[in-house]
């Protein structure tokens, strides 16, 4: 096996007496794509500063591509890429010009970043905005041209803190095919993400996290494998109901999760639990059958739902 | 040796590594590129601000005044008197806007150290790059300045020209301290607060009058402000009145320029590297 370009153990963040994250262990290999999952407040992007070499551990240790981020912070920093949770492209720049500038703060060469900016405005669909002042993108654009900044050292690592976060669903996914064709070309990714699907999408192998600590570690499928059945029926009997109908059917499928708005059945077959329901006299307003997700992996470790 | 051991001997052997990359020229590049491309006109008022001072108050007060004794005894006319004073003023004010409120600005909303800060830049980079843009806008304003001055006459002595590098180090001192103190500041209403401070030093350090006016208690605050050390130097170049005591305003300065840079690289590492 190839030597980990990330390597997280024990580590502690600690604000006072809070631990945002609180005894994390992981490792990412070169080309992988890894995923941090968890609700917000987990303690996702105080591992990803951390990661990031802009924020120092309390404890524990951490090595990125074989360096001390405590003592390297500077040499680790000119082989990362970062794309933060907030945009933060400098809006007294037009498009282009973040790019080469972004690109200058590494120490680059003129002529390098001027090559790898146009190839980075092609990669982020960008071209004909090149000119453009930042305030004038949409969010997506925003973000694309966020990524193409991050990609501008060349690095060996992208971070990426809730890359889709705010964005309408046809932008996400343009962001998506973005980022698949780095992870395609062996670029290593880690992301931080509350979307279960996006996860799923682009993780090879993610962590679960909740309150600074890992709940469960994993490739998507396996996860879904081992905390949650194959399928899951969805009902719902109105708010009032739930609760009374979820002691009537107790007992039916792998497992019932009770939540405020409906019923979770984790079933093998969802449709034959749907049938044991009906046939035992309820009538639920909605029913749904669908294959479990990593939702159901969250809540089934935590007790709650990933998006409150 | 493999890549690894080198890197981390390249870093142990830069005691400053983890706060200096030695390129605060691509943060004063990025700053040329925004002024070029959005606030070039702030810039420019920037510097006819101090030449209607020195119009209406040197040359309107002045025919009223006439001629005025400086600390050293000579008679200079009040034009002359005012100007240098104004001359530290711009350098004190171009060099405090870039670096109180352009630098609050980028802090707080525009999060743009904090991009900068996850490249392979250190807070000593930045600090030195935005506080350099500050003193490449005073030198600026100060030559623009001088080259009026020289035109109305006002330049009584060819030591005038080392009024340049003086209005640099003054610019420098307040840009770094400015900085500093702006890194502390977390909201508007405490921003309002270094215009409120600035105001007075402007108004009552010498800069319309000589010292001699206040009685002494008053006179020992004064000169513990740093614009009248600013005014004082400038002063006596442009007037010609050339003694080792200037050496002391020089000195004044040198220590704010330490001071600030510190605390501004500290803070910065505290606020974006923690």
């Amino acid at each position: 096996m190839p030597e980990p370009v990330i390597v997280a153990q024990n580590l502690v963040k600690k604000y006072k007496d809070f631990a945002a994250v609180d005894g994390v262990c992981f490792e990412v290999a070169p080309g992988e794509s890894f995923g941090l999952l968890g609700p917000n407040g987990a303690g996702k992007s105080t591992t990803m500063r951390m990661v990031g070499a802009v924020s120092t551990r309390t404890s524990g240790d951490l090595r990125i591509l074989g360096l001390d981020p405590n003592r390297h912070g500077p040499e680790i920093r000119s082989r990362l890429g970062v794309v933060p949770q907030a945009d933060n492209l400098d809006t007294e720049l037009r498009v282009r010009e973040n790019l080469l500038v972004y690109g200058r703060y590494f120490g680059l060469p003129r002529a390098q970043v001027a090559r790898r900016a146009d190839e980075l405005l092609a990669f982020a669909q960008l071209e004909d905005k090149a000119k453009a002042k930042v305030d004038m993108l949409s969010g997506g654009m925003k973000r694309r041209l966020t990524i193409a900044r991050a990609l501008i050292n060349d690095p060996s690592i992208l971070l990426l803190d809730e890359p889709t976060t705010g964005l309408d669903p046809q932008a996400r996914h343009i962001l998506w095919d973005r980022l698949f064709r780095l992870k395609e070309q062996g670029t290593t990714l880690l992301l931080t993400t509350h979307y279960m699907d996006e996860a799923e999408q682009l993780c090879d192998r993610l962590v679960v996290i909740d309150k600074g600590v890992i709940m469960a570690e994993g490739a998507p499928a396996q996860l879904i494998r081992t905390y949650s059945s194959r399928e899951v029926l969805e009902v719902r009997f109105g708010s009032d109901l739930n609760a009374d109908v979820a002691a009537q059917i107790a007992g039916m499928g792998d497992r019932i999760e009770v939540l405020p708005d409906r019923i979770l059945i984790y079933s093998e077959n969802g449709e034959s639990e749907l049938v044991r329901i009906v046939e035992a006299g309820l009538t639920p307003i909605t029913s749904l059958v669908r294959r479990s997700s990593l939702e159901d992996v969250f809540l089934r470790l935590t007790g709650r739902t990933l998006i409150e | 040796m493999t890549d690894t051991d080198r890197r981390t001997d390249a870093a142990t052997s830069r005691p400053l590594g983890a706060l200096y990359a030695g390129n605060a020229r691509s943060v004063m590049l990025r700053g040329w590129q925004a002024t070029r491309s959005t606030n070039w006109l702030v810039v420019v008022s920037g510097f006819f601000e101090p030449i209607f001072y020195l119009l209406s108050m040197g040359l309107g007060l002045g025919a009223l005044v006439g001629t005025i004794t400086t600390e050293s005894g000579q008679e200079v006319p009040y034009a002359a008197f005012i100007a240098p004073a104004l001359l530290a003023v711009a350098a004190m004010n171009g060099a405090i806007y870039d670096s109180t409120w352009n630098v609050f600005f980028k802090m707080q909303f525009a999060k743009l150290y904090e991009g900068m800060l996850s490249t392979s830049l250190g807070p000593l980079d930045v600090a030195l790059g935005e506080i350099s843009l500050a003193l490449l806008r005073g030198a600026l304003y100060a030559t623009g300045f001088l080259v009026v001055m020289q035109a109305l006459g006002l330049n009584l002595s060819w030591w005038a020209l080392l009024a340049l590098p003086a209005v640099l180090l003054i610019a420098f001192g307040f840009a770094s301290v400015g900085m500093a103190v702006t890194s502390f500041m977390k909201t508007f209403q405490q921003m309002d607060w270094i215009t409120f401070l600035l105001l007075p030093m402007f108004l009552f350090s010498a800069t319309f009058y000589p010292l001699s006016v206040y009685p002494q208690p008053i006179q020992y605050v004064i000169q513990a402000l740093p614009l009248w050390h600013g005014v004082e130097l400038v002063r006596g170049l442009t007037t010609g009145q050339v003694e080792p005591a200037l050496l002391w305003h020089v000195l004044y300065y040198l220590v704010m320029i330490l001071l600030g840079l510190i605390v501004t690289t500290r803070r910065l590492r505290t606020l974006f590297l923690d």
